[in-house]
């Protein structure tokens, strides 16, 4: 029978990034070998030169470790889950030769280093969107060594994207953009490991999405996602880094958890039809890689713990003027998610709340 | 200066690299080791005879020796204070 197998991180180069596989047997030692055969790449992993489970690997069935029931031979049935869970050292791995020459510009860093570039290396960022904000992002998240990249985004690429979506080319046209996006990540640095996430983020799945990462950054072009992945943020008291760009102007905030939000910012939504969209009312090409970029920046910043983050500020952008402004933010006591008393506790309809239909990309 | 009474933790042949990657290496060594260690690193790039140990005292080590060690190699040899 099929027994759902849960394969970690480290793991998971061996499953084309799955986290949840499919083993097929009747005990434990049954399932484990039938997912070495389908996934030749994680024998090496998990078993010894016997055959034997490696000494340095555990599994668990339901939570329970194997050595504790009838090893190998523990029966299973449907609806049984297997863990193998691997010994971490949470320390220093050595870095490869490769990676020695590719981020030694980091190393040299006294800020960063090799233990720096490691946390890098460990982090997990998920991108909302990967248009003309998510595209920068991407791309110098990705050369910076940042190992994990969730991307969601359920749009295919258009001609019209590549006026400022850096991350797709002309031969992406028509394809998914988390396909795409993958490809030019793969191209830039082969050490991330990107998660695709062809989706319409929602009330329903944000919040399993989300809890997934360290760091959420938003590219979204939409009030109702921008609304909602700040709420599931509050929530999940994740860092949000966020940015938003329209005709020559851009705007990017990072919201650390318990310093105020989103809605301290703005409560509500203008209403629907009042503030065009890019694709109405256009976008200059350029502008994104700005904001984008200062995305990225803050993510590093808050992943290495340096300097100060954009929190508690809201910068301004004019590219007409070549301005940059920073306001001054503060936390709102009666915000209805994150003040004292909130109103709401948990995901609402977004659509609703902005009476717009949700889109990313 | 001289290193002759200098007990070395850690020996690391760079012979062969080049600037930056000799101070990257040696950045990386030093980085896993206690303070009060000793790293001592072998080179025979001149450029990172004087390199290595300007980078390393500008991140707060103490370069306790530069020596020539015969025609072509030197030895730095580096007390680490600062993690």
């Amino acid at each position: 029978m099929a027994i759902k197998v849960y394969i970690p991180g480290p793991f998971r180069v061996a499953t084309n990034n799955s986290s949840k596989i499919e083993g097929y047997g009747d005990d434990v030692g049954e399932v484990l070998k039938d997912v070495g055969r389908r996934y030749p790449g994680i024998k090496a992993l998990i078993f010894d030169s016997k055959g034997e489970v490696a000494d340095h690997v555990c599994v668990f069935i339901n939570g329970r470790d194997i050595n504790t029931l009838q090893n190998n031979g523990t029966k299973v049935t449907e609806g049984d889950e297997v863990s193998i869970v691997p010994a971490m050292s949470g320390g220093a791995v050595p870095f490869t030769e490769e990676q020695i020459r590719r981020y030694s510009r980091h190393i040299i860093l006294p800020q960063v280093g090799g233990k720096g570039q490691r946390k890098l290396l460990g982090a997990k960022v998920l991108l909302i969107g990967a248009g003309g904000l998510g595209s920068p992002t991407a791309l110098y998240l990705a050369a910076a060594g940042v190992g994990t990249l969730g991307i969601v985004d359920f749009d295919t690429v258009d001609i019209s994207n590549l006026q400022r979506q850096i991350l797709h080319h002309n031969h992406d046209v028509g394809r998914l953009k988390v396909t795409s996006a993958q490809e030019s990540i793969a191209d830039v640095n082969p050490d991330v490991q990107v998660i695709p996430h062809a989706l319409a983020l929602t009330s329903e799945n944000a919040l399993e999405i989300i809890r997934q990462y360290d760091i959420v950054v938003n590219g979204c072009d939409n009030f109702a996602t921008r609304y909602l992945v700040n709420d599931a943020c509050v929530f999940l008291n994740k860092p949000l880094v966020d940015g938003s760009i329209f005709l020559f102007e851009g705007q990017a905030s990072v919201f650390m958890p318990g310093r105020g939000c989103y809605r301290c910012l703005y409560p509500a939504p203008p209403p629907p039809g009042m503030v065009p969209s890019c694709q109405e009312a256009g976008v200059l090409g350029v502008l994104p890689g700005i904001v984008g970029c200062v995305q990225a920046i803050e993510t590093i910043k808050l992943i290495l713990g340096i300097g100060e983050p954009l929190a508690g500020r809201l910068l301004l952008f004019d590219a007409l003027s070549m301005d940059f402004r920073v306001m001054r933010l503060r936390k709102d006591p009666s915000c209805p998610v994150c003040g004292d008393n909130p109103t709401i506790t948990e995901l609402i309809d977004y659509e609703e709340f902005c009476g717009a239909p949700i889109t990313v990309g | 200066m001289t290193i002759e009474n200098t007990k070395v933790n850690l020996e690391l042949d760079l012979r062969g690299e080049v600037c930056p990657y000799t101070f990257v290496k040696s950045k990386l060594a030093i980085e896993d080791m206690e303070i009060g260690e000793v790293l001592q690193v072998i080179l025979d790039h001149m450029e990172a005879v004087d390199n290595v140990p300007k980078s390393m005292t500008n991140e707060g080590q103490q370069v306790l020796g530069v020596d020539q060690i015969n025609e072509t190699d030197w030895a730095v040899t580096i007390l680490k204070q600062k993690d």
